[in-house]
């Protein structure tokens, strides 16, 4: 069985039934590899663009580096997991960055209160979690007509709560448990490899397996593939969207935990365009904006792109201007593709269609 | 077969503000009998199927599965009565394989004292059924692992309609199953849907296709304007009296 998770091979997508004309069937052939070919793209270009730089750069490839691409891309590829479950389901969540900052002035605050790290850590996603619920029951029981503007809402109040709480200065000082997690390193292992890492392999094997193996990720994709047919279906539609929001608002705590951790503080500045970088990432790694196509991976690989990008530029210089730029031409090509993607699986059916 | 009919309308009456959908409307079906439901665009049948489906309440009348009363509140009850509609959209998910099609909404997971969202799939069995389905219904697909986006009209029809042989214990509702379909895939979609019968399902077939009603149904309805304006058999000699019957001619 399969759904979006797997690829199948060029040969699998073209095989066509024996009978039919054989210019369609060939053309069919034709059409299935160049399906295949753009859903392999992103980790091919991540591959490309990792075997370039390293030509370029003689610093790029090196331990110490990787470990930055890695800590950089870190908060990027948790927020953007959760942002995947959220477009999954043709939405969006622009609070996320927000949220980011929220939770940690939350977090920092609580800390200095009770000295616990669990508390913090607790008193973070808890507070992403809130956020996440606002926007899905603000969504769905608010009947807005897209969560664009609910989620654009509480971009601006997270924020704004995390700059009054704070009174607009970081708040220095995270428990030791956070500052591990999100800014030591596994020296057992590497002492280059940030702990970070593993936490976004912790996070990655869950949401994996609560799309693939839940009955609760089945309906996300159901959901996203058709909101109607799934609730004519039975599926609870309205609690699995509101279940998304709130997945993404408690990814947006964890991913606090990184930053907060990384730089031993709670900032109201904290994930300042973070949402866009999360998009963005789900976006470049290959799974579709208009919902119900893709996976964690694509989340992983889009982030660690975007985290490639920026560093390689760095290395070599490029000024942060050009840095913007390439980065949007590359959503744009992103989008494009899915697109194109989508065109050519339509072409696709005709083709077999007409050949059977 | 019983003298109770598997699903007994009595007096339907549904009111969409100023417009009387559905008037005083009574029909029956029973086991292995295709009973269609003729009418021009806005004479009710769709309202009527929704009625049944669970998607809409009635004003006033009652439904009745093999003789046991039910209020239609949700689609889940009427899913729960053993009644499954496919309607002319399908409610198919491209993004998802065949077996996942089948079982949206209805996943085989466990342990069964967990809420159902959290439960886990039991994939093999699922994909296990599927395969035993798609036999039993001899439906011919490309391949159970590809996405339903990537198949043809006439398989997706086949699938949307094996989704609700596989789940329908009584009643099957068709909204147009053969309006999108091309000559051949219409001949397999036809095919299913009197396998369904013989199964000993109750079908409701809405069709304009004249061809289609008289070699599939047992007994024809005609609805007009909310009302139930006459039933025939359909044979080839009463064709154009359904046809008069359906655009209102005799008027």
């Amino acid at each position: 069985m399969s759904d979006s998770r797997t690829i199948p091979g060029p040969a699998e997508l073209a095989q066509s039934p024996a009978v039919g004309t054989a210019s369609e069937a060939a053309r069919a052939r034709l059409v299935g590899t160049m399906l295949w070919l753009l859903r392999l793209g992103p980790f091919l270009i991540l591959v490309i663009m990792i075997a370039v730089l390293a030509g370029l750069s003689p610093v790029f490839f090196t331990p110490g580096n990787l470990g930055n691409v890695l800590t950089q891309s870190a908060a990027i590829a948790i927020l953007a997991m959760g942002q995947l479950l959220v477009i999954l389901t043709r939405g969006i969540d622009l609070s996320v960055g927000s949220t980011l900052a929220l939770a940690a002035v939350v977090g920092a605050l609580v800390y200095a209160e009770t000295d616990s790290g669990f508390t913090t850590i607790l008193a973070m996603v808890f507070t992403g979690a809130l956020v996440g619920a606002v926007n899905g029951f603000g969504y769905v029981y608010g009947r807005l007509p897209h969560p664009f503007i609910v989620t654009l809402a509480t971009l601006s109040i997270a924020r704004g709560l995390a700059l009054g709480l704070s009174g607009g200065q970081p708040v220095s000082g995270m428990p030791e448990v956070v500052t591990t997690i999100g800014g030591g390193s596994a020296a057992w292992l590497a002492s280059w490899f940030p702990n970070a890492a593993f936490l976004v392999a912790g996070v990655a094997i869950l949401v994996t397996l609560m799309l693939r193996n839940l009955v609760w990720g089945r309906w996300i994709y159901a959901v996203g593939g058709s909101p109607e047919g799934a609730r004519r279906l039975g599926v609870p539609r309205n609690g699995v969207i509101v279940s998304v929001y709130i997945m993404s608002g408690l990814l947006a705590g964890v991913a606090a935990i990184v930053t907060a951790g990384r730089l031993n503080a709670g900032s109201p500045t904290f994930g300042q365009l973070a949402e866009l970088d999360a998009i963005a990432a789900v976006v470049i790694g290959g799974a579709s904006f208009l919902g119900g196509r893709g996976n964690v991976g694509n989340a992983l690989i889009g982030a660690l792109m975007i985290g490639v990008i920026r560093n390689g530029m760095n290395l070599l210089n490029v000024e942060g201007f050009l840095q913007l730029i390439v980065i949007g031409v590359v959503i744009v090509i992103a989008v494009e593709s899915d697109v194109i993607r989508t065109r050519l699986e339509a072409r696709f059916r005709v083709l077999k269609a007409a050949s059977a | 077969m019983t003298d109770t009919p598997t699903l007994a309308i009595t007096g339907a009456t549904k009111r969409f503000g100023a417009v009387l959908a559905l008037d005083d409307v009574s029909l029956h079906v029973r086991a292995g009998e295709i009973l269609a439901l003729l009418g021009d665009n806005g004479a009710g049948k769709s309202t009527l199927i929704k009625c049944i489906s669970g998607v809409h309440r009635l004003d006033a009348g009652t439904i009745e599965v093999d003789g046991e009363p039910l209020t239609m509140t949700s689609p889940a009850v009427a899913r729960d009565a053993g009644i499954e509609t496919v309607y002319q959209d399908l409610a198919l998910f491209d993004n998802l394989d065949t077996t996942a099609n089948f079982f949206v909404g209805r996943e085989e997971a466990v342990p069964r004292w967990l809420p159902r969202g959290l439960r886990w799939m039991k994939q093999k069995q699922m994909t296990a059924h599927s395969t035993d389905l798609v036999g039993r219904l001899k439906i011919n697909l490309p391949q159970r692992s590809a996405q339903v986006g990537m198949m043809s009209g006439g398989q997706r029809q086949a699938i949307a309609v094996a989704r609700s042989a596989a789940f329908a214990s009584r009643v099957v509702i068709l909204d147009e199953p053969t309006a999108a379909l091309g000559l051949r895939e219409s001949r397999q979609v036809l095919d299913l849907i009197l396998r369904l019968r013989d199964e000993g399902c109750a079908v409701i077939v809405i069709s304009h296709a004249m061809d289609h009603v008289m070699e599939l149904a047992d007994r024809a309805v005609v609805m007009r304007r909310g009302r139930v304006v006459g039933e025939e058999v359909p044979t080839p000699a009463n064709r154009a009296r359904l046809v008069s019957l359906i655009v209102g001619g005799d008027d």
